[in-house]
Parts: C-alpha cells; structure tokens; sequence
C-alpha cells in the first residue's frame, strides 16, 4: 500500500531518524527532567551500593507483597506525572483566550490531555488496585503467596513497561493525540501516520497482558487458597469485590487486546477493519473499545467499594450492614456492566430503541450502587465511628461520588445526553466517580493498610489536611467544568473565544487543580515525616485500628511467609470474632515446614525484552521484534523447565525468625 | 479534629448554596439551560425533571450521611451502641424498592424522550423544513444548502420558526455537530448520513462546534448559526446565488485541505449531487474527488 510506502523505513531502525529527537523547549524539559532523575537514581544508588540488594531483595522477588509496594511505588509516581498533565491542560486553557494561543502547541496539548487519560487509567488505577490486590488478598483469606507467584512478578514488570513505553515516548518520538481510546479513523493510518498511536497501542498491550495474567492469577488465588473455614459467603467485603473485579478482567480485557490487535494490523500491514473506506468500520471500534471500556470503570471502581466496606465496618467497630445484600449489589453491578456500553455514544445515531435499553440498563446500576452507599451508612448506624483519615476519604467520597453518579444516571436519559456528551460536563462526571471513587478509595486504603505494610502508622494530622485540600480541589477544580459543559464548552479545547465567557470558570477549576497540588504536598510531607516518627507511631500488635479480618492476626509488617500458622475462620469477620472469644496474640505455635517461592529474574528478563519488542514495533525494527520475541519465548521454556522453584523453610528456622521479630519489636 | 470536621461541613454547606444561586442567577448565560428552539427547550425540560427526582434520593443521603457520622461519632457516649446489628430487611427492602421506583419513573422518562427527541425523527410543522447537508472537514464545517443551491463555511443562516433538517456526513476524522442552544448533537461519520432536526423560536445567532475530537485544528473548528427572518434568510440567500465564487469540484478539493480557524465563505454550488458525493467516495473509490491521503 502506497501509504506505508510514505514512510521512510531503513532496516536497521525502521521508522527511527534523528527527528525522533528533536523536542520543542517544554517536551525536551520534560524529557531531559526524567532522564536526570534516571541517572541520579542510577549514581545514588551506586553510590550507596544498592544494586545487590535492589536486585535480590526487590526486582527479583516473588514475595506478593514487594511485588505490591513496587506496583505502589509506579503508580504513585505516575500519579504525581499524571496531575502535573492536568496542571498542564488547565495553565493552557487559562493562557489561551481570544487572540492568545497559550504556551503549548495543539498537537502536544493533544499528546498531554492522551497521556494524561492513558496514564490515569492503566498506570495509576489500574496499578494502584494490582498494588493493593497484590499486598491484601493473600492477608486477608489466610494465604502464604498467590497461586501463581512468578506471573504475578511477570504481571507486574508487563505492568511496568506499559508505563515505560509512555515515558519513552517522552523522548524519542511523540505519544497519541487521540484521546485515551483514540477513535479512528483519527487513530488510523492516513490521520495519524506517526509514532504517537503506535506508543499507545504498545502500551496498552502490553500492559493489558500483564492485567489479564494478574486477573487470572488472583482468580485462581481466591478461589483455591483460602484459609480452612473461609467459605464464599464468609470472606470479607473486599475479597468478593475484587473477585467480581477479576471476573470483569478476565472477560474484558480480551477484547481490547483484540480491538487494539486490529487497529495495529490496520497501521502496520495496511488493513481495512476500522478505516472509514474499503469496507472497514470505525464504528465497530467504537462499540469494541467501550464493550472492554465500561466493564473497565466497574474495574476500577469495585475494589474502591470494597476498600470502603472494610474501612467504614472497622471505623465504626461494627459488623458490615446487609452483607448479602452487599454481594448480590456487586454481582448485578458487575454483570450489568458489560450490557451497558453503548452509552458512551449515544449520538452515534442508533435508533430510539436501542438508546433507550441501553440508557434504562446505565440506570438500573444506579441502584445496586445507591444499596451499597446506605448499607455503609448503616453500618455507622448505631456504631461508634473514629473520624480518622481512611473515614474522612469515606465521607468526601459519599459526597463526590454521589454527585458525579447523579450525573452518570442523567445522562443516561440519552436525548439529554445529546446535549452534554463529549462536553466539560462528562469529564466533570467521571472524574467525580473516578476521583471521588477509585482514588479516594484508594486513598482510604492506603491509610488503613499502611501500618500493616510498613509497621507504622501514618501521620493523622497531615492526611486530614490532605484529604481537605483534595475534597475542595476536587469540588473546585470540577463544579465549574459541569457548568462549562451546559455553556457549550466540548472537552479537549486547547484555546476558546473570549467571548464565550469561559474564562472565569476555567480559573476556578485551574485553582481548584492548584489546591489538589497542594493536597498531595501534603501526602508526600506525611510519608517522609511519618517515616522520620516512625518509632513514635510503631505499630507492635499487628492491629493497630482493632480490625476485623485476618490480615491484622499476624504481625506488621508480617513476615515473608504471612502466617507462621494458617489461620481458622469461623465467622464473616473472623479476626474480630477470634478476639471475642479471647484471643490471647500470637503464642508459640506448633510450628510446620512449608514450602516458598524462590526469586526469579526471569520477570525482569521478560520485562526488559518486552520493552524492546514494544519499542521496535512502534518503529517498525523488525528485525528487534522477531529477536525478542524469540528471546522471551526462550525465557519462558527455561522458567518452564525449571525444577526447584522452591524451598523448603524448615519448622526451627521460622521458630528462630518468629522469635527474632518478637525480640525487635520489644527493643 | 472535630472542629476541623465542622468547619469544612460549613465550608461545604456555604459552597454550595453559593453554587446553586450563581447557577441560578447566570442561568441566562448557561447554553443548554437558557435554549432558543423547541428541541433545545424539551431536553432542557428533561434534565430539570430527572435532576429534581434523582435529588428525592440524593438529598436523604447527604443528611442521613451528615447526621449518622455526627451523631454516632466515638466520643458520643450517649448514642446507642449494637456492634452485632448487620440486618434489618424492612430497611433493606426500603433501599432497594426507592431507587427502583425512581429508575422506573426515570426509565419511562427516557423511553418516551428517546422516541420524542430522536434526531432522525423530523419536527412536525405547518412550514415546509430547510434541508442543510453538512459535511464536517479538516477543520472546519461544510454547509450545503440543495434547494438553494448555494454553500457556506462555518457560518449558516436559517429562517425562524422553521424546522431544519440537517444531513451530517464528514469527509475528514469522526466530529461531532453540536449547537448547545438549539438542541444536542449527532456525530458527523465519514461514509455514513446522520440526521438532525433543529429549530429556533426567534431570531439571533447560535455558536456551534465539533464535540469530538478529530486532530490537530479541532479546537478552530467552530460556526455561527443564525436564525432570521423568511424575508432576511430569502434576501441572504439571493445575494449568495449571485456571487462569483463557485463550489465546484475542484474548488471543494482545495477546501478539503486541512485548515483551522476558517473565517466564513459563501458559494454558489457548482455540483449539486456533491454531498452524496461525498459519502460515496467511502463506499467506492471516485475520479476526481480526493481528500488528503486519500489512497486509491
């Protein structure tokens, strides 16, 4: 086909040419900034002579909850890249009024606003739930690892070279400009013959594979590693939400390894599945990207919910109100949710039938989600609740998210639909739910876990000031855009008229996104100074916030191999009955050989060559993929034939590490 | 702690009443609230009834979650403590049967608005509607008027009281054809006919916009509509069927080029089957007629 013809190819580096290096001013700063920070962690940590232990006890481990911190570590700094996106998008629309034009170019306002709904979703949600699944789901059903632990070290380096691939993307060559689904045919061949696309479908892929590997894993885990006595209907809020979480994955991403497979075959070898001529159908994308896309909403935000079951039951010491009526509200949002998906585009021009079961099927949601956010209002309900951090984020989220679903279920009536979609309304609507939900949640989560994790808690007083400056910068940052959206104002604008009158309300949400900035200031000010006072805030007893569930049995942090002995649950809260009935702590126990997973670089090695593959089909370095490729296969027969995964840790040796732990914590 | 909690339900609590009173004083200036024609004015009506009912539920939920979290707070030693209490089925049944009774109320709304405000569906009326083709382009709006003979670019006029129907098609990337004071949008799909019906009740002008994003020069990609009168829009139209500038086929090949920003063009229209035209050339290839990159 003449159209990759067009494209300059040599063998050697394909599509690569010196211009991949050529930045404006702003893109080189960002670019060089990150390369800076590489080769000073690179001299820091040489410096310190770290390699060995990063290497052994970190990259290399197959401990579920290293692997956790690391997806933390990712997403929480892909976060931090991700608001400065958002702080980007806001400086422009307030410079670029009437006859100025701001300070960014449309194209790399158009990759910023892309990279910003692209890291936001896969690297920072997605990582935060696989980071949080990773640490809590063996504690809390009673497990020593996951059922698979080498593909949950390979789930997490997949995982990581999506996020590598974006920030290479930083500087050699550019990223999408077609918004994070990228609809063609703007996502095509003849629209968008660069690099951008290419970065973006890579990155998804690959990362899409780790997320499909992590489900499965975690599926496996849940259903087969549960400790004696733990039931379904006896596991906590959190298990049954994430394993509704794995379901979606299982059968969502699939779809959007092969909607995103068709769109490469379209790029690369000239086909005709989504163009707009020779037959091909870019609306069939559309339907493909958000049958895989709104299961994936419920992906992210189901396991916020089930945070906020554990968080709002322990802060109020009281039992979970309607747990049944819990587990069947997640299993109707869950299934719902794939039977909803034409609702993002309703202006497509379907017929008034099928608007409207798919606008009445988005509402029907709305009520298994009202049931959960009165049973945790009962759950206070006659309770005695701490108003600590974690229900601080609950209450912040009651409001938000109530707001930004009210929204969802209006546009859901589709002819009002008509009037909002693809305005600043939407975006104001689902960062309501996903701030409002799934980081909220996930900030809940972290504050409650993190004496578990680390061993110490984190300082009360600066997470409230956080969670303020959050609350309003949300408030601030996202009730002018629904106002803005009824103006008129479409969303992905790098200038307006001064006529229109935006102005004003474009300031509010820029200072609303300023007083986020602020918030998460103070989050990273309460790390290092909770780090600096962590004797002071030391959590000896395993369960600092008198817990309910299993997880808070065994010490902080808790060994590698989380329980010297397997716990019994008898009851739904099993930890909290156990103390009822006297629980004394944990004694000396009669203690049993068993068996962990030894360290692997394969993951890493997998990882790296990923990244390699990714990189060479991106620019079309053919002989780079097939190397690869080949490579990772090889990797894989060897971690396949290899025989001893496994230790033995014998009873006396966990013996001398248990007694170990109990003499460090009483100095 | 406490003092905090109370001074942010307060911050919170004065927000949003200065919220809803700006909303409600500046309603004029807010497109989708203040609309200038009859589909514009039901679809604004359907967002205010589905906002008051869905606010029957909302608003239960953000005092009983203030008054709960207040009232049973760790140091209120006087409220009533069941740390066992986790069922009750009357309430339970309660909040599974209010939602469904609104989403029943609100589903019915949204049959019935679905079929009332089809955008293909035409607007009854005693006048004979206006055709207008539109025809969405890098980056900037193509307006065929068949019956009239005559084109325009990003800007349109249209006589009051009369139904225009709009065919939307697009030789470029998927955009969407929006003019929030008139009435919601319909996407503008290469290869394919989309149609809208809109009408004004008075005379004024209206700014419009691609909704959805299609490249570069989206953010240009902006037309005035205005309404007028039958003997204003009759007037305009005779002096564009006079001038000299002609939409032929290779006029319209030149204007296909990818620009933003476009300031208003008026033609005659050399080729009167050019919308169709246009929306064959993606289901055959066709002499004569390319777009950018057009590979045939």
């Amino acid at each position: 086909m003449s159209g990759l013809a067009a494209i300059q190819t040599s063998d050697i580096f394909g599509r690569l040419t010196w211009d991949a290096f050529k930045h404006d001013a702003i893109e080189a700063s960002v670019g060089v900034g990150t390369l800076l920070l590489m080769v000073f962690l690179i001299v820091f940590l040489t410096y310190k002579k770290r390699w060995h232990w990063l290497w052994n006890e970190w990259l290399t481990s197959l401990d579920h909850k290293k692997i956790g911190i690391m997806y933390l570590i990712v997403s929480g700094s892909m976060l931090f890249k991700g608001i400065v996106d958002a702080a980007m998008m806001r400086a422009q629309q307030i410079l670029s009024v009437g006859d100025s034009f701001g300070y960014l170019s449309a194209p790399h306002y158009q990759q910023i606003f892309t990279a910003h709904g692209t890291t936001m979703v896969f690297f920072v949600a997605m990582g935060f739930i696989a980071g949080i699944f990773n640490i809590i789901v063996p504690l809390q059903i009673g497990a020593r690892d996951v059922a698979f632990p080498f593909l949950n070290s390979l789930s997490f380096w997949l995982f990581t070279v999506g996020v590598g691939l974006l920030m290479v993307s930083l500087m050699i060559g550019n990223f999408s400009g077609t918004g994070w689904v990228g609809y063609p045919p703007l996502s095509g061949l003849k629209y968008s013959p660069d690099v951008g696309v290419d970065y973006w479908i890579w990155s998804l892929q690959i990362s899409g594979v780790g997320t499909l590997l992590t489900g499965i894993n975690f599926f496996v885990t849940i259903f087969k590693m549960r400790c004696p006595g733990m039931t379904l209907m006896k596991m906590p809020m959190f298990i049954w939400a994430v394993l509704n979480t794995l379901v979606l994955i299982a059968f969502s991403f699939p779809i959007l390894t092969a909607t995103l497979g068709m769109l490469s075959l379209d790029r690369m070898l000239g086909m005709h599945f989504f163009t707009s001529d020779f037959g091909g159908n870019p609306m069939m994308y559309v339907n493909l990207i958000w049958a895989w896309g709104h299961p994936e909403v419920y992906i992210l935000v189901l396991p916020a919910f089930g945070i906020f079951s554990e968080v709002v039951a322990t802060f109020s010491s009281k039992r979970l109100f309607g747990y049944v009526s819990m587990v069947w509200a997640i299993a109707a949002i869950t299934f719902l949710s794939f039977i909803v998906w034409l609702h993002h585009f309703f202006t497509m021009g379907a017929g008034p039938k099928v608007n409207a079961f798919f606008g009445i099927m988005t509402m029907v949601i709305a009520i298994p989600t009202g049931v959960k956010i009165f049973n945790w209002l009962f759950t206070m309900y006659r309770g005695r609740v701490q108003f600590t951090t974690p229900i601080l984020w609950f209450l912040g989220f009651v409001i938000i998210f109530t707001i930004g679903g009210m929204d969802g279920v209006l546009m859901a009536v589709a002819p009002v639909d008509f009037q909002v979609h693809n305005s600043l309304f939407l975006i104001a609507h689902f960062h309501s739910v996903a701030i409002g939900g799934v980081l909220f949640g996930f900030f809940a989560g972290y504050t409650y876990w993190f004496p578990k994790i680390f061993g110490f808690k984190l300082d009360e007083k600066l997470g409230e000031y956080a969670f303020f400056c959050w609350f309003f910068g949300v408030l601030a940052a996202f009730i002018p855009l629904y106002v803005l959206g009824l103006m008129g104002a479409t969303r992905r604008l790098d200038h307006y008229d001064a006529s229109t009158g935006w102005f004003p309300l474009f300031a509010i949400a820029a200072f609303g996104v300023l007083l986020v900035l602020v918030g998460i200031g103070f989050q990273v000010h309460q790390l290092l100074y909770s780090i600096k006072h962590r004797r002071k805030n030391r959590d000896i007893t395993g369960d600092p916030w008198n817990g309910r569930t299993l997880e808070w049995s065994t010490l902080s942090p808790p060994p590698f191999y989380n329980f010297a002995v397997i716990p019994q649950a008898d009851a739904r809260d099993a930890f909290w009955e156990m103390k009822k009935e006297g629980w004394k702590g944990r004694g000396d126990e009669p203690y049993e050989e068993i068996h962990m997973p030894k360290n692997s670089p394969l993951g890493v090695f997998i990882g790296g060559l990923s990244m390699a593959l990714g990189f060479a089909l991106v620019w079309h370095i053919f002989w780079l993929a097939a190397l690869s490729l080949l490579a990772i296969l090889a990797c894989i027969i060897v971690r396949l034939s290899e025989e001893h995964t496994e230790y033995t840790l014998s009873a006396s040796e966990m013996k001398r590490i248990e007694k170990e732990i109990e003499k460090r914590h009483h100095t | 702690m406490h003092k905090n909690l109370k001074l942010a339900f307060f911050l919170f609590l004065i927000g949003s009443l200065v919220t809803i009173g700006l909303i409600y004083f500046f309603s004029a200036q807010i497109a989708v609230l203040s609309p200038a024609g009859m589909i514009g004015e039901k679809q604004r009506s359907l967002l205010m009834i589905s906002v008051y009912v869905m606010l029957l539920v909302v608003v239960p939920v953000f005092i009983l979650t203030f008054f709960i979290a207040w009232k049973y707070r760790a140091s209120n030693q006087k409220a009533k403590y069941s740390p066992e209490w986790d069922q009750n089925h009357t309430a339970e049944i309660i909040w599974w049967g209010i939602p469904l009774i609104i989403i029943v109320v609100l589903g019915i709304l949204t049959w019935k608005g679905c079929h009332d405000l089809d955008p293909f569906k035409p607007i009854a009326s005693d006048r004979k509607p206006l055709k207008i083709q539109v025809v969405a382009l890098q980056w900037k709006w193509l307006f065929i008027y068949p019956e009239q003979n005559i084109a325009t670019v990003n800007f349109f006029e249209f006589p009051k009281e009369t139904p225009v129907e709009f065919e939307v098609t697009a030789d470029a990337p998927m955009n969407s054809f929006w003019i929030p004071r008139l009435g919601g949008q319909v996407y503008a799909m290469a290869g394919m006919r989309s149609k809208l019906s809109l009408i004004a009740n008075g005379e004024g002008s209206y700014y419009g916009s691609s909704a959805n994003i299609s490249g570069e020069g989206f953010a240009g990609m902006k037309f005035t509509a205005q309404s007028t009168t039958q003997e204003g829009f009759d007037q305009w139209v005779s002096s564009i069927q006079q001038s000299s500038s002609v939409l032929t086929l290779d006029a319209y090949n030149e204007l296909v080029e990818p620009s933003s920003y476009v300031p208003p063009q008026f033609f005659k229209l050399g080729s009167p089957g050019l919308f169709d035209d246009i929306i064959m050339k993606y289901m055959m290839p066709m002499k004569g007629m390319h777009s950018r990159g057009n590979r045939s």
